[in-house]
């Protein structure tokens, strides 16, 4: 019997010999942030575990509530770069120099297709978009991890969704997982591997991919997946330069042809118009031209869904030369410094500040309702980020619309839920 | 081990977000997140619950962010053990991580807000006393029962590092 992508990564990291229920793997790398490492630190010192499996091997990444918004966010800050100090761990990141986790750590070459990656943090999955396994964990899991560079896993089973026909203008990956959600709901895919393929994905920029696989989690899936291909070491070449080890074994990460999928599901995209999730669930979703009397008051673009440079660029396209609703706020977040600064560099900051956005630091911020643009009672946000559960960006009784990048720009200019088409 | 507590329903998919709000995660206080349980949906949650007592839930209950603190949420405010129909990936690893008993019970609908409950954790047996009921929940695999029986993760895994494996 065939394996999957996912299994034969598990299977190759754990010292069972076969596909057992529950294995025991050992960890190519581990993470968390500044909300999930510090309640990790404090499990690992209350253990009294005196050294780390491996300095190198683990990484904190500062993006939630940073730049500081409090004293308690500053001491969580302190406590990993203390912690950081004592056992020498090299990857400890702070506002100098890092961005959001998801997006920051393929940039840094730190994870790879391939590896076996646990991350303190739900949307650890989008490593799925260039061919690793990475899951989502909790914080005593990360704890663990670091003492014992191992990670328990439960074997989970895999459905494969096959896109294909011909994307319509506007209509991107963050359109087709979104419908996907839809399709399938919040818990469509509890426990199980999406393994997201075909021949529209075959065709589509890894940026695009690394958004749906980010919002695997939404389904309820244990990670998403995609076998990585030439688009994907081209890509990381590009981001990562030198830090790229390619290694021609990564050509053959891919499913066996006789792999056992606990269901396949084919999806046309040829009829799909740009999709629209809405308050409270990601897998409340409607086409973008059933909801063009939404009034919004506050418009994000950016978070580890869709703040890369591809999404910068759309947002950018759409917004040259115009201005945004008068009263909306715009706010942009590029997801690291170095999309901040190639946004500088090709002239797409100037077209924000000149269509009335603000620009924010690399955050988390206001997608979790941190800081940086919480939404008071009665508001409504469209964002280009990954969840609108009640009082997910602020206030119990405020409402958060999920889309593309090319929607919420082409939103911000009308100052309701617009279809690009619209202002372009 | 004997559980016995009032119940507290709750529908499908709450989420983490439901369970402790993200302002409140800078904090590492159970107790602190305990007063903050259940705030976005029901704002007087954490008062009203007595020690000892128990949610009850329908399918994909948890779902949403890794945040352990919704577990420790839920312990900080006097909850013994969530009953759900089916619960989210992350949050089901937390509670056996963490040592939250949680049962996975496909009756769970059949019990009503504020009915007693009576249960055999050991064996997953629930007593309804309210409705003079038994419901059965689900085993779990072997694996887990051993991480379990440590009292949780970082107990099993002292354990595991001294046998070598």
């Amino acid at each position: 019997m065939g394996l999957t992508l996912v299994e034969k990564i598990l299977l190759r990291a754990s010292s069972s010999k076969e596909l057992a229920d529950f294995i025991y793997a050992r960890l190519d790398f581990c993470f968390g942030n500044d909300i999930t490492a510090p309640l990790a630190v404090k499990e690992f010192d209350k253990a009294q575990f005196s050294a780390v499996f491996n300095a190198n091997k683990i990484g904190f990444v500062c993006d939630h509530f940073v730049p500081a918004r409090d004293f308690k966010a500053a001491n969580n800050v302190k406590l990993l770069r203390e912690f950081a100090t004592r056992f020498k761990i090299k990857h400890f990141f702070d506002i100098d120099t890092c961005g959001i986790e998801h997006v920051f750590l393929i940039e840094q070459g730190l994870v790879c297709p391939g590896a076996l990656v646990i991350g303190a943090d739900s949307h650890t999955c989008t490593f799925g978009g260039i061919g690793a396994a990475s899951f989502g964990v909790g914080s005593t899991d990360l704890a663990a991890a670091m003492k014992s560079g191992r990670c328990w896993f439960k074997m989970p089973q895999t459905i494969k969704f096959i896109y294909k026909g011909k994307l319509n203008k506007w209509v991107c990956g963050k359109d087709l997982i979104l419908s996907t959600i839809g399709k399938i709901g919040v818990d469509g895919a509890l426990y199980k591997v999406m393994e997201f393929s075909g021949p529209v994905i075959k065709k589509m920029g890894v940026e695009e991919r690394l958004t749906m696989t980010n919002m695997a989690i939404e389904a309820g899936a244990k990670t998403g997946v995609i076998e990585p291909d030439e688009t994907t070491f081209k890509y990381l070449r590009q981001v990562q330069g030198k830090k790229f080890k390619f290694k021609p074994a990564m050509r053959k990460l891919k499913s066996d042809m006789d792999a056992k999928y606990s269901e396949v599901i084919e999806i046309d995209v040829t009829k799909m118009q740009p999709q629209v999730a809405c308050p409270h669930l990601p897998s409340n979703v409607k086409g973008v031209g059933a909801l063009r009397k939404i009034k919004l008051d506050q418009v994000v673009i950016g978070s580890c869904t869709n703040g890369r440079i591809s999404d910068l660029r759309i947002a950018a396209k759409i917004l040259k030369k115009k201005r945004v609703k008068k009263g909306l706020r715009v706010i942009v977040i590029p997801a690291s410094h170095i999309i901040y600064r190639a946004a500088e560099k090709e002239g797409l900051l100037k077209v924000f500040f000149e269509a009335g956005c603000i620009v924010s630091p690399p955050t988390c911020g206001p997608c979790l309702g941190g800081h940086g643009g919480i939404l008071d009672k009665g508001e409504v946000a469209l964002a280009t980020t990954n969840r609108n559960f009640i009082g997910r960006m602020g206030h119990p009784e405020s409402f958060v619309y999920l889309s593309s990048p090319a929607v919420a720009a082409a939103s911000a200019i009308k100052g309701r839920i617009t279809h690009p088409d619209e202002v372009s | 081990m004997q559980l016995k507590g009032k119940a507290h329903k709750f529908g499908d998919n709450i989420n983490t977000d439901d369970i402790i709000a993200a302002k409140y995660l800078d904090s590492q206080d159970e107790l602190f997140l305990g007063s903050k349980c259940m705030e976005n949906i029901d704002a007087g949650f954490a008062r009203n619950v007595a020690k000892g007592d128990i949610i009850v839930a329908g399918k994909n209950f948890g779902c949403g962010s890794s945040r352990e603190h919704a577990p420790w949420s839920i312990k900080g405010c006097g909850i013994s053990l969530v009953i759900a129909k089916s619960f989210a990936r992350i949050f089901y690893r937390n509670c056996i991580n963490t040592g939250l008993p949680i049962l996975v019970c496909s009756d769970a609908d059949k019990i009503a807000s504020g009915d007693t409950l009576e249960v055999d954790l050991a064996n997953g047996i629930i007593k309804d006393l309210t409705k003079n009921k038994t419901f059965k929940s689900e085993k779990f695999p072997p694996f887990m029962q051993e991480i379990i029986k440590e009292g949780g993760l970082i107990s099993w895994i002292k354990k595991e590092n001294r046998s070598g494996r």
